[in-house]
């Protein structure tokens, strides 16, 4: 559990994915099974355990330390959890030699988690509190109320067991969803096992394309390429196989539960690839009502019936047991058409007729309807690969959004960046005042990073803990691919994917865009 | 006639003060005759009329504010008579030169001042010791009971595993100049880090000090690499670097590429406050007794009344009184959160 505890603690404070990785990946490769194998499931959220709740902790914390000490500690530490794992009384004398954890394993804790009874639950919960030293009762307590926040997404841990490895994480996501914890098939095939078998329809690792500019088009000959308009939604994976229905994200998460609509409508027996979306009627709606769809363990049959979900097919990958991967895109795309996939909810995306990247530019420029991000180019004689090789598939995105806003905030970067102010949140006007509309970095040079720096130090007009408040003068091009209706935000809209595209030393901060012409745009 | 307690010592606004003595301990503004426990900064302050303090505390006073920082000044050494009352200065563990300060007067309790201490054993500084005494005046900067600090040799043990984990990333550590800055350089040399150590600026007089003193640092040189070089793994660059908490929102650390940064405090136990600082390793190192250690001493040495100074007097007052000692708070005020 010592390192467990360990490995929690490090990722919640490590900021870096690189070094995230680098963690994550000296843990698999010194960890013994099944620890390693129960902290895999823990990290990908694969671990279902009976999850305690904060009541019963509140309970426990009460029948040790009194409760006007309690009170004035969790007030201190803010986190309850962090608060009991703290404050749980040590067996040893002075306690400030704390380092007990008398040898309990993950697998122990976890076991003990799973085959205790709701009632007798607390009391297996105490007692292993007992036998911890603190950040190990803080790792227990975290899996026990199923919330690690330790900021690492199932992908990146994957990505860290195939490090150091002859894997790659696309093999690994390819028998992912065949295995359970904690996991010793998977871990005897990365030491050079025999690969366990997947799944019944099993999730394939997705091809990705790259973003390609008009300079990089023009020198390819377009004859050698198909064009289909890229569209706002989510891709996903839908396999049908041996009675079997599974809907994938695109990092092979399973997404099914939220889209019962889809997994009805999957009538066929085969892996096909395509973009998720929410289309009444005809017509494809905006990707917020597709956010509304997402995440859901069950969905309402009133939802179902207002944010009907489609699937808009591009690819396939298995038809009736036969892998059609290795075929060139041509003979897919007809396989596609071919295959008579017949459902209301379920089409193809069309393919754009085009002679030259000209005529390719003037359809980008112009879409039919606003939910398309722009065009994707792809090769006809190219094989369905995983992962994102550079040549076969490309995406030409609409030219971004831009606004002009102004600097508000800003706070020090991290890696490169470290101890540079560098992550901004800027605002628009409204009226007099200047409301805060979106966050994002800025410096890519060691130039750039300087003279920004230079700009907060001499401007900051208020510090909160790391965060400086700067005199509103400094204005920014924020460049973002799209914005969705927010009633988090205070703007009441949120931007996708904002970025700061230059700064405008030259301009005022009173001529500014509005937040009114940014709503415009919505 | 015996006096009280409370007409012996009681807070003013200038600070602790010592009445048939007429003296003031760790004053807070100009005083005729001050005694001092340590030099930290908001318990040694400058402008006195006289100082009594341990020879290393005056010391350390004369390089931080200067030869001229007192009118006139006398070392601590054995039982001294001022006014009526007869003190002496005794080891509190905190840093180099701190003392608990004990006041027996002519006619009335002993009272013992704790100063800020520690009771763990700390390769910088004498180890503190026991002093019998019917009231104990004692700090609780961690009077809660959720500080418990680890062993500060596994903390070290921490910092040298991720310099190994990260060999391409200098380690920032922020550290206060006295103390504890010395003891994480003692702390890596124990766990076994022979390599140079680099030292912000404001760390080198202290740092010299305490060499003077016999207190063995290895070697350390200045960390004032320009920003231009890179990876210290290219170039022989210190990996471990310390510096005052202040410099890290300072430009000064633009210098390192890609820095892990650390920190030194008891107040790392709390991940918010670590999180707060954008600390990306917390080390739990401190130079304060924690709760058991508090709690131990109070039993230990059985006061008939413990006075709290200063830090989270709430938990400490809420203790006392479910074991069953007479307390009270001073609230004294002017003595920082965190001089850790
Ligand atoms: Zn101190
Ligand atoms: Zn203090």
């Amino acid at each position: 559990m010592k390192a467990f505890a360990r490995l929690l603690e490090r990722l919640a404070f490590t900021p870096g994915r690189n070094s995230k990785l680098t963690i994550l990946s000296h843990y698999f490769g010194t960890t013994p099974d099944p620890d390693r194998g129960y902290a895999l499931a823990a990290l990908t959220g694969t671990l279902d355990l009976r999850q305690v709740s904060a009541s019963v902790l509140k309970r426990l914390a009460s029948d040790r330390v009194d409760e006007q000490l309690f009170r004035l500690s969790y007030d201190f530490v803010g986190d309850l959890a962090e608060t009991i794992a703290l404050i749980w009384p040590a067996g040893a004398a002075t306690g400030s030699q704390a380092e007990t954890g008398a040898g309990v394993s993950v697998a122990q804790a976890v076991n003990l988690l799973n085959g205790t009874g709701k009632l007798a639950l607390s009391g297996v919960i105490a007692d292993l509190l007992d036998r911890l030293s603190p950040p190990e009762r803080l790792a227990l307590l975290k899996l026990a109320t199923g919330n690690l926040r330790v900021g690492v997404s199932a992908r990146l841990t994957r990505s860290a067991l195939a490090m150091g490895t002859q894997r790659r994480v696309e093999e690994i996501e390819e028998i992912w969803h065949g295995l359970s914890p904690p996991f010793q098939p998977l871990f005897d095939w990365l030491d050079g096992g025999p690969r366990p078998d997947p799944a019944p329809a099993p999730f394939r690792p997705v091809m990705l394309s790259t973003p390609v500019t008009p300079a990089e088009l023009a020198p390819l000959d377009p004859r050698d390429f198909i064009a289909e308009w890229k569209w706002d939604g989510i891709r996903v994976q839908a396999v049908s196989e041996q009675g079997i229905r599974k809907l994938y994200s695109r990092t092979g998460e399973e997404i099914g539960a939220a889209f019962p609509d889809i997994i009805e409508a999957m009538t066929f027996d085969g892996a096909v690839d395509g973009e998720l979306l929410v289309r009444r009627g005809d017509e494809i709606a905006p990707f917020s009502d597709l956010q509304k769809r997402l995440g859901r363990k069950q969905v309402s049959r009133v939802l179902l019936r207002s944010h009907p979900a489609a699937l808009r097919l591009y690819d396939i990958l298995t038809w009736q047991g036969e892998d059609l991967r290795p075929l060139p895109l041509a003979q897919r795309r007809a396989r596609l058409e071919a295959a008579g996939i017949d459902s209301p909810r379920i089409d193809l995306s069309p393919l754009l007729p085009f002679d030259d990247w000209n005529a390719l530019a003037q359809l980008r420029a112009a879409p039919p309807v606003p939910q398309i991000e722009g065009v994707m180019i792809k090769r006809r004689d190219a094989p369905y690969l995983a992962g994102r090789p550079r040549g076969p598939w490309f995406k030409w995105k609409q030219d971004p959004m831009l606004v002009d806003a102004v600097l508000l905030y800003a706070q020090s970067g991290h890696g490169k960046r470290s101890g540079f102010y560098s992550d901004f949140t800027f605002g628009l006007w409204d009226g007099a005042d200047l409301v805060p509309v979106g966050k994002a970095y800025f410096g890519f040079t060691d130039e750039e990073l300087r003279e920004l720096d230079r700009f907060v130090r001499k401007n900051t007009v208020q510090r909160f803990g790391p965060v400086r408040q700067l005199a509103p003068k400094l204005v920014v091009e924020v460049a973002f691919e799209g914005l969705n209706p927010s009633p988090r935000h205070r703007s009441g809209i949120a931007m996708r994917f904002p970025r700061i595209a230059r700064i405008r030393w030259d301009k005022p901060a009173a001529e500014a865009d509005r937040l009114t012409s940014l709503k415009g745009m919505l | 006639m015996t006096m009280r307690a409370d007409e012996i010592v009681y807070p003013t606004e200038a600070g602790l003060y010592c009445a048939p003595g007429d003296f003031y301990i760790d004053p807070l503004r100009p005083v005729a005759r001050a005694l001092v426990t340590h030099g930290h900064a908001d318990h040694a302050r400058p402008g006195h009329g006289a100082v009594l303090a341990t020879r290393q505390t005056l010391e350390i006073m004369a390089i931080r504010y200067g030869e001229e920082f007192t009118a006139s000044r006398q070392i601590a050494d054995g039982p001294i008579r001022i006014g009526q009352t007869t003190v002496s200065f005794h080891p509190a563990g905190h840093v180099l030169g701190s003392a608990q300060i004990l006041i027996v007067p002519d006619k009335g309790p002993r009272i013992l001042i704790s100063g800020d201490y520690c009771r763990v054993p700390n390769p910088v500084c004498a180890p503190w010791e026991p002093v019998p005494c019917d009231i104990l005046i004692t700090e609780a900067t961690f009077g809660l009971p959720i500080f418990r600090h680890p062993d500060p040799m596994a903390e070290a043990r921490r910092l040298i595993a991720s310099m190994a984990e990260f060999p391409d990333r200098p380690h920032l550590v922020g550290a206060y100049a006295l103390g504890k800055a010395q003891r994480v350089i003692a702390l890596a040399r124990a766990a076994g880090h022979a390599a140079p150590i680099a030292i912000h600026g404001a760390l080198k007089r202290l740092c010299d000090y305490h060499a003077e003193q016999g207190i063995d640092l290895g070697p350390l040189v200045a960390a004032t690499e320009p920003a231009t070089k890179p990876n210290p793994a290219d170039h022989d660059t210190a990996q471990l670097v310390l510096a005052p908490p202040s410099a890290f929102a300072s430009p000064w650390v633009q210098r390192f590429r890609d820095p892990v940064l650390c920190y030194a405090s008891g107040w790392m136990t709390v991940r918010a406050r670590a999180r707060q600082r954008g600390i990306e390793l917390p080390l739990v190192i401190s130079d304060h007794v924690d709760w058991p250690q508090l709690t131990a001493t109070i039993r230990e040495l059985a006061p008939t009344e413990v006075w709290i100074t200063h830090g989270a007097e709430d938990g400490l007052l809420r203790w006392c009184e479910i074991e069953g000692f007479a307390a009270r708070p001073l609230r004294l005020i002017g003595y920082e959160d965190e001089p850790e």
